[in-house]
């Protein structure tokens, strides 16, 4: 019985060290903050002003820095995790949305939504380095991880444009479903996912050829296919899953990368957004919009696990791991 | 370089130099297209109207397509499409007629109309079996989706039917069951009472009394003292309608009323296809550059005349075809998809060119509701139960 106990303890505490002290950072883009979610308490321990409306967050590699999106303050702010204090800006060119960093760690890039140009950064000089003209309402950005290219997406004009990170010119342009939004590199640079918010659909590219090989259609009991709109995606680093956020359906898909099928569906909160994996990737965490709350996912058993009520309109996520 | 030494040679260089030119014009990227549109508007008489501040801007509509052009050509730069955009208005109707035929002989076969019903069957008349696409943006009788269909026409205004229908599944939400009626006493305000009582109908709800106004006062001083006699009636009722094409008076009902209930329809709680305080679904992106754009707010007809030229580029970047024809297909075809920032697709009805869409519902500053509403139940598709269904329409499919 003791051993069996104490047995019981230590697993207790390896599946609570696993995310000891993990911090989500959530944008709460109506209430111009960050809530910080302790994934151990499970609960916000903190809230962090910040400019108005934030929305796309990222943390830098070492995880020393988070880097957001002030849409409408027109600028990208720089928080220290450590003193959670905002210690610098970036310019950013009017209306960021969205944000990723150069596996270098030296250049950032942003959408500005308004203005239909994706903006480079380089984080040390504070300079914009340069302005490519893109589609109009770009939104979904990503890097290679071999840095060599950049994709990005145009909301309206329903594209991927692809540029080389070298020249910081477009080299290719792939027409997707309506309203594409996230777009995510598999680990090994050979592929692409993109969802589409009102196509209602998840593609994958190719990136060697640019050609869509692979499509994603969404069917959920009882919800409406024009409520599947399918918006922020991420992939395990193992490559066994892909998640998708399906907007107002309510649900995240999860797509099993080895046999590329839809597995299952998960009712989380209400216009389920962004989402994240903890670096363990044993918690999934989403942004649920409209309900201004987070949902956490356990993902050995695919279930969720709680509700943790953050701002309003919560919209991005960055979870860092315990220092 | 040698000189070629016989006939054979020189042959030889002939075939090769016909093979090159053959598989340059062959290549993989197609010669760059260019689509050209053009906006004809028809000027209306302004009605006399109690108050003349608020009015709304002579260039609407044009502004709406003006964005919409630059939209597309942002896109069609990447794949080497050119829209452009010519605009012409008239006084009379007989000189749009000319300049639309002018305009058709010299190979321009588009049309975005801002034009009144009776110029519109004088169109309709007139093109029908040639190639060309025609958007009705501004006209919303609910004849030309129901009994006097133009089968050469599509149209992204909405109908009267759709916007009382959404008017009348929100007040069949909210319970508010017994109406009052109030309508002016033009041909308009008429038509408007009718097509709200066709909805009234659909919805169950019941009318409990139809109220002609016919004050020739000065309400912009006595309607506190007008309306509430006005709006005292016999039998009890949960919610004003009020049917005035022109906001003649309808502004002043609001608030006046003998019972304290809302008011809907021509003020109040109105309902339309675009207003300045959507901002969802990416909406307020293109709030912002229309406001760049014009230093105005975007209207429905604004909006309208948007979504006819955004209808165009949406098949002319998927079929990649300058073609009236195949474009004309594309558009009507199940393929069709339109994003048109109202969180769904779009697409155009079969059997009168209507584009299906959700109604917005709203007061001045604010987004009240969206119909069709959260538990309307439809076999297809719940955006038909806001129009003519296909079984109430006696058009027949294009």
């Amino acid at each position: 019985m003791k051993i069996k106990l104490l047995v019981g303890l230590l697993i207790i505490a390896q599946s609570c060290l696993a995310t000891a002290g993990d911090l989500a950072y959530i944008t709460n883009e109506k209430d111009d903050n960050i809530s910080v979610i302790d994934l151990q308490k499970q609960k916000v321990v903190k809230e962090i002003p910040v400019g108005q409306r934030p929305r796309g967050i990222i943390l830098n590699h070492d995880q020393s820095l988070a880097y957001i999106c002030a849409s409408d303050s027109d600028r990208i702010q720089i928080l220290d995790l450590n003193t959670e204090e905002i210690v610098g800006e970036l310019p950013s060119g009017e209306d960021p949305e969205t944000i990723a960093l150069h596996p270098n760690g030296k250049i950032i890039y942003t959408s500005n939504e308004d203005d239909a140009i994706l903006t480079v950064i380089d984080i040390a000089s504070s300079q914009v380095i340069a302005q490519i003209e893109v589609g109009v309402e770009p939104e979904g950005l990503a890097v290679s991880p071999d840095g060599k290219i950049v994709v990005v997406t145009s909301e309206t004009t329903n594209m991927v444009h692809w540029i080389d990170t070298k020249t910081n010119e477009i080299i290719a342009n792939t027409l997707v479903g309506a309203r594409p939004r996230s777009v995510q590199f598999t680990q090994d640079n050979q592929l692409l996912w993109v969802s589409s918010e009102i196509g209602g659909d998840v593609v994958v590219i190719d990136v060697a050829s640019k050609e869509i090989i692979k499509e994603f259609n969404f069917t959920i009991r009882g919800i409406h296919r024009d409520r599947v709109q399918p918006v922020g995606i991420v992939l395990s680093r193992d490559g066994q899953y892909t998640f998708v956020a399906l907007g107002p359906a309510n649900h995240v898909a999860v797509i099993n990368r080895k046999t590329m099928e839809i597995e299952k569906y998960l009712l989380v909160g209400r216009r389920v957004w962004q989402l994240a994996l903890t670096q363990d990737q044993s918690q999934l965490l989403t942004t649920n919009g409209i309900s201004g709350d987070v949902s956490v996912i356990d993902v050995s058993k695919m279930k969720v696990t709680k509700s943790i009520k953050v701002g309003r309109y919560p919209w991005g996520v960055a979870i860092r791991h315990s220092q | 370089m040698t000189m070629l030494k016989n006939n054979e040679d020189k042959r030889l260089v002939l075939i090769s130099f016909i093979t090159f030119m053959l598989l340059t014009s062959f290549s993989a990227f197609s010669a760059p297209l260019t689509i050209h549109m053009t906006y004809l508007k028809l000027h209306k008489p302004h009605s006399p109207a109690l108050s003349n501040i608020i009015k709304m801007a002579s260039d609407s509509g044009y502004q709406g397509a003006k964005l919409a052009i630059a939209d597309s050509n942002t896109t069609g730069k990447f794949l080497q499409q050119n829209f452009t955009l010519s605009a012409y208005d008239f006084k009379k109707p007989q000189n749009l007629l000319t300049r639309l035929k002018e305009e058709f002989n010299q190979g321009k076969a588009i049309f975005i109309l801002d034009t009144p019903l009776s110029l519109l069957k004088k169109v309709d008349l007139w093109a029908q079996n040639k190639d060309i696409l025609l958007f009705n943006i501004s006209e919303s009788s609910n004849l030309l989706r129901s009994s006097q269909c133009l089968i050469t026409m599509l149209h992204t205004a909405p109908s009267q039917a759709m916007k009382s229908d959404a008017l009348a599944q929100w007040l069949l939400y909210k319970r508010l069951n017994k109406v009052l009626l109030i309508r002016g006493e033009k041909p308009a305000d008429i038509t408007l009472a009718k097509s709200f009582k066709r909805s009234a109908k659909r919805y169950g709800l019941k009318i409990i009394a139809e109220k002609p106004w016919s004050f020739n006062t000065d309400l912009r001083r006595n309607a506190q003292q007008e309306v509430p006699l006005f709006t005292q009636t016999s039998k009890e009722y949960d919610v004003v309608y009020v049917a005035d094409q022109a906001k003649d008076f309808a502004e002043y009902i609001p608030f006046n009323t003998y019972l304290p209930r809302p008011v809907v329809g021509s003020a109040g709680l109105e309902s339309l296809s675009w207003h300045r305080v959507i901002e969802q679904w990416g909406a307020a992106q293109l709030q912002t550059r229309f406001t760049k754009l014009t230093a105005r707010y975007m209207n429905e007809i604004d909006f309208n005349a948007y979504l006819a030229i955004r209808s165009v580029a949406q098949a002319v970047h998927k079929t990649n075809s300058a073609s009236v024809s195949a474009l004309n297909a594309y558009i009507k075809s199940p393929d069709f998809k339109l994003a048109a920032y109202k969180g769904r697709k779009l697409s155009f009805r079969a059997w009168n060119g209507q584009l299906r869409m959700p109604i917005a519902l709203v007061h001045p500053h604010g987004l009240v509701s969206q119909s069709p509403q959260a538990g309307i139940l439809h076999p297809k598709t719940e955006l038909d139960t806001l129009g003519f269904d296909q079984q109430e329409s006696r058009c027949g499919t294009n």
